[in-house]
């Protein structure tokens, strides 16, 4: 972060403080309660799988640890950072640079073409377009998209946009990542290259945080954090 | 010809207690029961049915507490000791292995936590243990199939074996996601009293001591 930023705990020259540490948790979409009482921590170098029925709170979830919602109670701390003591544009700036996150819908600008759509993280935070689109186009090869650093997201496949996705959310080479269902519009091949450049941030000794329906995907995470109706069911070590 | 040999069904004890659970009941009623709890399976014979309550009462686990006679021949009714409570539920603590083929256990120790949560067993517990089993056995695979260290690298056909194994897993969770669902959906309502049984057919006698 920038000097003028406030100075959290080195989160990564600690182990033993977690990424991502969310508690007490409440959320109510209107009067509809989504989260009630959620406690989750994650530390470095491991893999979250948060699964449960349809309903039962796991995308609203992401979108509190992410920043993109503010909970109607309980406190988020993203890298060591309180959320709340946060302005938008110092979490958004958090996110840009250290969260990468995967969301199921819309996260392509429209009309950039992948190459400055993926390198956008890093050009909003400041970078030179050359660099930014040096780190995009390698991004982008690594999801074997190479060829479409043209396209528009209008011209890509579900499965295209959704490699998209995982390639800008992980341009800015992050700590953590918070991911909805990311490869659940993949074919095998595809989902087994985006997954092993996810798992990659964890071998890097960052976290993931994988909300996911497949069985199999949160059998290959280190825990599985299971939500019903807005609870924690079970919070599982796996290893 | 061929002859088919009838093995007993898996944990046919712990069934039987099961079903003494919400209380006493004679040989009849618990082969009617058990053939309800479950109907994709061969009806229970009644030879099977008073040999393992035989065992149950000489280990303890169950008692003959009466006979029981509306009109029909007079039947012994048999009850569950604390003993036999405990073992229950032991086993139900205890996740079927997770093989990828024991299916059948797994229906077997479902259905009973589900039909036995109103009389103490905790449903919501037991398939969440036997979630944990799943998924850590199926984490095993995975990281067997992706490991790179060439000492720990496996062969084709053990791959295709473990990805394999790791689908029937699965299967198996996604059936006990709809036990659970149906378990929310429709909690097992209170026990039906023993019915009188029907005239005795020669197959059916209780077997005189």
């Amino acid at each position: 972060m920038s000097p003028d930023q406030p100075s959290p705990p080195d989160v990564l020259a600690e182990p033993t403080h977690p990424l991502l540490r969310l508690a007490g948790i409440s959320h109510a979409h209107g009067r509809t309660p989504a989260l009630h009482d959620v406690d989750l921590e994650v530390g470095a170098g491991t893999a979250v799988a948060v699964t449960g029925a349809s309903g039962s709170g796991k995308s609203t979830l992401l979108h509190v640890a992410a920043g993109l919602l503010a909970p109607d109670a309980g406190t988020v701390e993203l890298l060591g950072h309180d959320l709340a003591a946060l302005d938008d544009a110092e979490r958004a700036q958090l996110r840009r640079r250290d969260v990468g996150i995967v969301l199921q819908y819309g996260q392509l600008v429209p009309d950039l073409p992948l190459l400055d759509g993926v390198a956008l993280p890093l050009l909003l935070d400041g970078a030179a377009l050359g660099p930014a689109r040096e780190a995009s186009r390698a991004a982008l090869a690594g999801v074997g998209l190479s060829a479409a650093e043209d396209a528009v997201p209008a011209e890509l496949s579900g499965g295209q946009a959704q490699l998209a996705a995982v390639a800008r959310a992980l341009v800015a080479q992050p700590h953590l990542v918070l991911a909805d269902e990311p490869v659940a519009s993949l074919d095998p091949a595809g989902a087994a290259l985006a997954l092993d450049l996810l798992w990659g941030v964890v071998a890097r000794g960052g976290a993931l945080v994988l909300v996911t329906h497949d069985n199999v995907l949160a059998a290959r995470c280190d825990r599985e954090v299971r939500l019903a109706h807005g609870g924690v069911q079970h919070d599982l070590d796996l290893r | 010809m061929t002859t088919v040999v009838q093995s007993a069904p898996v944990a046919i004890g712990e069934v039987h207690l099961a079903l003494l659970l919400s209380g006493p009941r004679h040989g009849y009623d618990i082969k009617r029961a058990h053939d309800a709890w479950f109907p994709a399976e061969r009806p229970l014979a009644f030879g099977q049915v008073y040999a393992t309550l035989g065992r149950l009462v000489r280990d303890g686990h169950a008692e003959v507490v009466g006979t029981h006679s509306e009109g029909g021949p007079e039947r012994t009714v048999y009850a569950i000791t604390g003993s036999g409570r405990e073992r229950l539920l032991a086993w139900l603590d205890d996740p079927a292995p997770p093989a990828g083929t024991a299916g059948e256990e797994i229906i077997r120790k479902t259905v009973v936590a589900l039909h036995a949560t109103t009389s103490g067993a905790d449903a919501e517990r037991v398939l969440s243990a036997q979630r944990a089993a799943h998924l850590r056995r199926m984490r095993q695979l995975q990281r067997r199939s992706t490991s790179v260290d060439p000492e720990r690298s496996t062969d084709l056909a053990v791959r295709l074996a473990d990805r394999h194994a790791l689908l029937h897993l699965d299967a198996d969770l996604r059936w006990l996601e709809e036990a659970a669902e149906a378990l929310r959906a429709q909690p097992p309502t209170a026990p039906t009293p023993p019915s009188p049984p029907p005239s005795p057919t020669p197959d059916d006698q209780e077997p005189q001591p």
